[in-house]
């Protein structure tokens, strides 16, 4: 019998040959990677337990990339001791604050293979899944196991796959194909379980869109959001000096259920407050008036994001009663972006740039909102409270739709501000 | 060993919940690097602001679908722990608040039919092992799916901490 992507991840990692969904089993890891929120527990969790190094240094990934720069002399305290236990434990990879949300940097340093399994002290671990490889989030006490020990118990997952079909129309991006998968699925939909992505377009996807779709895999409960790793994938890891194969799903493989998703009939999706499958087409809440418009994360803070953002928002200006955040999801992105122009677009229509990182997708700093204020982003979650104070709302959607919201200070089809040539997904 | 023996047998007051009650309501991220008194103090402000001030110990939360769904903090079962919850009761739980009870040694129990049959304040008696919540007021027993045994075994232990601190003095494996 063939095997999904997700059981032939977790057999490598046990040393079997085949796994069957329910299985319990022991996996070796191939990375961990932790940010600056949650390393100094998993660190003092090891020392208090007697270890005085990790499993394997060359395989732990350590990032500053939620609170940066320090936005409180907390933050500080938190960021000096993780730099000492980086010092004590003598970690290899160690990124300082700004060089990029940590999955990001997954993705773009080939930090590791197609079928190799990384876990993360993050949810959204699921995002480098984009690239064929088995990443999902743990807590920090289970961090704290896998740098003991290089292994941690996994439960089999059983597969969901998800066919993609046809192509997406002038003004949607991928964020909407899984923004409106998370509506049909729902916020629950595929717990405890893989979503596995194929069908005739998944090919057509780009690494960026990929990103976006599995960086939002969690939002739906999945513990891995996996597409195949194909001739994008080889070439996106031989951009990086790095020879991989191609990975994916036996043609046999038994999913516990196949979706499809039409890509033909979709158009831009909002997801309302406050829940991510709480999603509607655009048309159904334009007009809403917006505060604060943010254009970043793990989810939507790349290169192919600002182009859409700067195509936009080239010759307009932010709304006088809105303010547009942007953050790049890393410094390579940043540069990218400096160099094509792109920030120069940004900052001329009223943008505020802000560091490469997570900015204000979590409501730790640099962007939080009072009572009553309403935001648009590009990111993941609109749970209350997350971006601040409890009273605002947030409204998720592509980066297309955040900045033709911006430009108008209210919630905008971005379809009403296409140029006529330019198509972009 | 029985459950009383093994500390898997829970009696407290119901505080009960809906679906999708997130990270960011069991602990918002604007306290993310706080004290854990303090973090600890906003559990659940977002949805109930009396939840942290009148919990008691041994409480439990009871709720619907995807409890704690959202980011992997582990602050998350932490401020309930903190708190004293006894343990939680939901329709279903998102993966990652669920290792991270576990791995915590916070008791959780899948039961589908509790929301339906425990009101706020009810006194609830738990088995985790047989997977049994039995309303005390009602009379009424509903029963859950237990956990699977390695999961058991692990909230057994109190948690990863104790395996880890096993596992360091290479006294044995971690189950
Ligand atoms: S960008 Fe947002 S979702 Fe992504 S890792 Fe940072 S805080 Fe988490």
């Amino acid at each position: 019998m063939g095997l999904t992507m997700a059981e032939k991840i977790l057999a490598r990692a046990s040393g079997q040959t085949a796994v069957v969904p329910g299985q319990f089993l022991t996996a070796r890891v191939d990375a961990a990677l932790l940010h600056d929120i949650f390393a100094v527990p998993v660190f003092e969790m090891l020392r208090g337990s007697g270890f005085s190094s990790v499993w394997d240094r060359a395989r732990v990934l350590v990032v500053l990339d939620h609170l940066v720069p320090a936005p409180s002399v907390a933050a500080a305290e938190v960021h000096r001791r993780i730099r000492e236990f980086v010092r004590e434990f003598e970690m290899l990879h160690f990124f300082e604050a700004g060089t990029g949300i940590c999955h990001q940097l997954v993705a773009e340093r080939g930090l590791a293979q197609p079928g190799q399994l990384l876990l993360g002290t993050d949810s959204h671990t699921t995002t480098a899944g984009a690239l064929g490889i088995g990443v999902t989030g743990i807590g920090t006490s289970e961090m704290a196991y896998v740098l003991a020990t290089g292994e941690l118990w996994f439960q089999v997952p059983p597969t969901i796959r998800v066919d993609l079909a046809g192509r997406l129309a002038a003004g949607v991006m991928w964020k909407d194909a899984v923004l409106e998968l998370a509506g049909q699925i729902g916020s629950d939909g595929a717990q405890y379980q893989a979503l596995e992505f194929g069908g005739p377009a998944a090919a057509d996807v780009d690494i960026a869109g990929r990103l976006t779709i599995a960086n939002m895999a969690v939002e739906l409960g999945a513990k891995f959001g996996l597409f195949p790793a194909d001739g994008a994938t080889v070439r996106h890891f031989r951009r990086r000096n790095m020879d991989v194969d191609a990975f994916g799903p036996d043609v046999d493989a038994r999913y516990a259920r196949t979706v499809r998703l039409d890509l033909e009939e979709l158009g831009p999706r909002v997801a309302l407050p406050h829940a991510v499958d709480h999603v509607k087409p655009v048309q159904a809440v334009e007009g809403v008036p917006i505060h604060q418009a943010f254009i970043g994360s793990c989810t939507n803070g790349r290169l192919e994001d600002l182009r859409v953002a700067a195509r936009i928002l080239a010759g307009h200006r932010v709304h006088p009663r809105t303010r547009l955040l942007v953050a790049p999801a890393s410094s390579q992105v940043e540069r990218d972006a400096m160099s094509e122009g792109l920030l120069a677009t940004l900052v001329d229509a009223g943008a505020l740039l802000m560091p490469a990182g997570c900015g204000p997708c979590f409501g730790g700093h640099g962007g939080v909102l009072a009572a009553g204020e309403r935001c648009i982003g590009t990111h993941n979650r609109n749970f209350p409270g997350r971006m601040g104070s409890p009273q605002a709302e947030i409204f998720l959607a592509s980066p297309a739709t955040v900045a033709a919201s911006a430009v108008r200070g209210r919630i905008t089809d971005p379809r009403r501000m296409l140029s006529p040539s330019p198509v972009w997904r | 060993m029985s459950a009383e023996e093994s500390g898997l047998r829970i009696l407290g007051r119901a505080w009960c919940f809906g679906d999708d009650i997130s990270t960011d309501a069991l602990s918002p991220g604007a306290y993310a690097v706080a004290p854990p008194e303090v973090r600890a103090a906003h559990t659940l402000e977002a949805v109930n602001p009396r939840f942290a001030a009148e919990v008691r110990p041994g409480d439990v939360v009871v709720a619907g679908q995807n409890f704690g769904c959202g980011s992997s903090r582990e602050t998350a079962p932490e401020g309930l722990k903190a708190l004293g919850v006894g343990c939680v009761v939901a329709a279903s739980f998102a993966r990652l608040f669920l290792r991270n009870a576990v791995a915590i040694g916070l008791p959780a129990l899948p039961c589908a039919d509790a929301a339906a049959a425990v009101a706020d304040g009810d006194d609830l008696e738990i088995d985790l092992e047989a997977g049994l919540v039995r309303n005390l007021k009602s009379g009424v027993t509903v029963r859950g799916r237990p956990l699977a045994a390695p999961m058991l075994d692990v909230l057994r232990a109190g948690g990863i901490a104790p395996l880890l601190r096993r596992r360091a003095r290479g006294a044995g494996d971690r189950a």
